[in-house]
């Protein structure tokens, strides 16, 4: 399977089979990005375009697969520290001064590090008491993963340094055990977390809250997906409610662009204007 | 250069290098014409830490403006973008950027091969791609797509590269015709782009 050989027929193909068939849409995810994770999904299991719309009408549950070969889940710990230092020293200080509980939801959390990251931060500020977390992912392989806090031990080098950049006060390592090449976190940590399955694409909202974290999600959106699911999150936050997205992600195109402003450029922290 | 020179200048320039390519990219971004009449795309493989300082220090380098694009950005005439640290950059459907996290491909992200191939597909013949100095095989399959599409490729000559791994693994797969010194090079890109001499 070479790049050539997935014409943009067979994935149209592709792609319309596991909407009707299974109601996700991918249609709008961005084509370069998503055709290069379908080709990926075909070679490491020696698929041709075919082969693989077999497998979707006669193996149901091969969706689950494709999924999470489909979907990229790269993540880190404390990922763009400047940002976890700015949620330390002004945001996370600021929502404390105005209310007395509050609500984190993490779109498209992957295997939860930037949940667990949040979970120590709020722990370091003692503010974990007041906080409901609410962490999503389309992929449940990727949830379970989520919940289990359990990483490879080489990953720990990477996210200790950032922990360190990103203004950490103790050591990232006296939250965890380690289990073999395992690094298992302290489940207490994710006490206020639920993990549930929810789909960006199909929307709706599921509650209100006072920060959203949905970073590296939307870049493998077009731009109609990224302004369609901005706006879901526009009316999931409350007056005032924090949007975070990724270092290099915009709302720029966005409806809802002007409903926010800046709360700071470099680290794509916007605050939903109160209206 | 077996290769007819193109008849009408690229809409889009991709200059893409690793180790010991940074002055050759430098160089050739400071003899482009002062109004560039196409978009210039840089992708270097660089520390992943390094999250500020890179863009300036091109600009000082080559006395040229350079941003790093933002995902989704319409790729416009007369820019300079530079491929972020840590991510792909792929050029997408409606000549847009767009940002990936995924893994890194021949252990580069950004990789040349997903920039180059994906590049080939929106802007076919009507893109320049150069290669340059590096120390893998990133950009061989990417250099091969853009040939495919009928898009002009310089490889630089490996003899005067720092590394000359990376030329060298292209010009193997897709032939020694498209070998060019860094001087040949800039004097062919400047004469498509329509600067005088
Ligand atoms: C690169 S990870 C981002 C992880 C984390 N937020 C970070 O920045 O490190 C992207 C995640 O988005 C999830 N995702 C992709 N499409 C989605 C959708 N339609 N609904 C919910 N999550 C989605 C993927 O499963 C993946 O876990």
């Amino acid at each position: 399977m070479t790049s050539e050989e997935l014409s943009d027929d067979d994935l149209g193909s592709i792609i319309s089979l596991v909407r009707t068939r299974y109601g996700y849409d991918f249609s709008n995810y961005a084509h370069a990005s998503f055709r290069r994770r379908v080709i990926r999904v075909m070679e490491t299991s020696a698929l041709r375009p075919n082969d693989l719309l077999t497998k979707f009408l006669l193996e149901p549950q091969y969706v689950d697969e494709f999924l999470t070969g489909v979907t990229v889940n790269v993540t880190e710990m404390f990922r763009d520290p400047g940002l976890w230092l700015f949620l330390r020293n002004s945001l996370l200080p600021e929502i404390r001064r105005q209310a007395q509980s509050f609500s984190v939801w993490h779109a498209g959390c992957s295997s939860g590090q930037e949940v667990l990251s949040m979970a120590i931060l709020l722990r370091e500020l003692e503010m974990d008491h007041l906080v409901q977390i609410t962490a999503t992912d389309i992929d449940t392989v990727i949830l379970s993963q989520a919940r289990a806090a359990t990483y490879p031990a080489k990953q720990m080098e990477a996210n200790v340094k950032n922990y360190q950049k990103a203004g950490g006060i103790g050591s990232l390592e006296s939250y965890c055990t380690v289990e073999g090449r395992q690094v298992r976190f302290d489940q207490a940590l994710l006490s206020r977390v639920a993990f549930r399955k929810h789909d960006l694409v199909s929307g709706g909202s599921f509650g209100k809250f006072d920060l959203i974290m949905c970073r590296n999600v939307l870049i493998y959106f077009n731009q109609k997906l990224q302004n369609q699911v901005v706006t879901d999150f526009h009316g999931s936050l409350n007056p005032g409610g924090f949007l975070a997205v990724g270092a290099k992600e915009s709302l720029a195109w966005c409806d809802v662009a002007n409903r926010f402003m800046v709360l700071d450029h470099d680290e794509k922290i916007f605050r939903k204007v109160r209206e | 250069m077996s290769k007819a020179p193109q008849e009408h200048p690229p809409a889009i320039v991709l200059i893409a290098g690793s180790a010991g390519s940074f002055q050759a990219v430098c160089s050739l971004l400071s003899s482009l014409p002062g109004q560039l009449p196409v978009a210039v795309v840089v992708c270097i493989h660089r520390l992943k830490d390094v999250r500020h300082g890179f863009a300036e220090s091109v600009m000082s380098r080559s006395g040229r403006q350079a941003a790093e694009p933002v995902d989704k950005e319409v790729v416009r005439s007369g820019r300079i973008y530079l491929a972020p640290a840590n991510y792909h950059l792929y050029i997408d459907t409606g000549r847009t950027f767009s940002l990936s996290t995924e893994e890194a491909v021949n252990h580069s992200r950004p990789s040349i091969d997903l920039l180059f191939q994906s590049a080939a597909r929106v802007y076919g013949h009507s893109m320049t791609a150069i290669l340059l100095s590096g120390a893998n095989q990133d950009g061989a399959i990417g250099v091969k797509a853009v040939a495919a599409v009928g898009g002009t490729v310089y490889i630089q000559d490996p003899h005067e590269c720092e590394v000359g791994t990376m030329p060298r693994a292209a010009a193997a797969l897709l032939g020694s015709e498209y070998v060019m010194r860094l001087a040949a090079i800039q004097a062919a890109l400047n004469r498509t782009l329509g600067k005088r001499p």
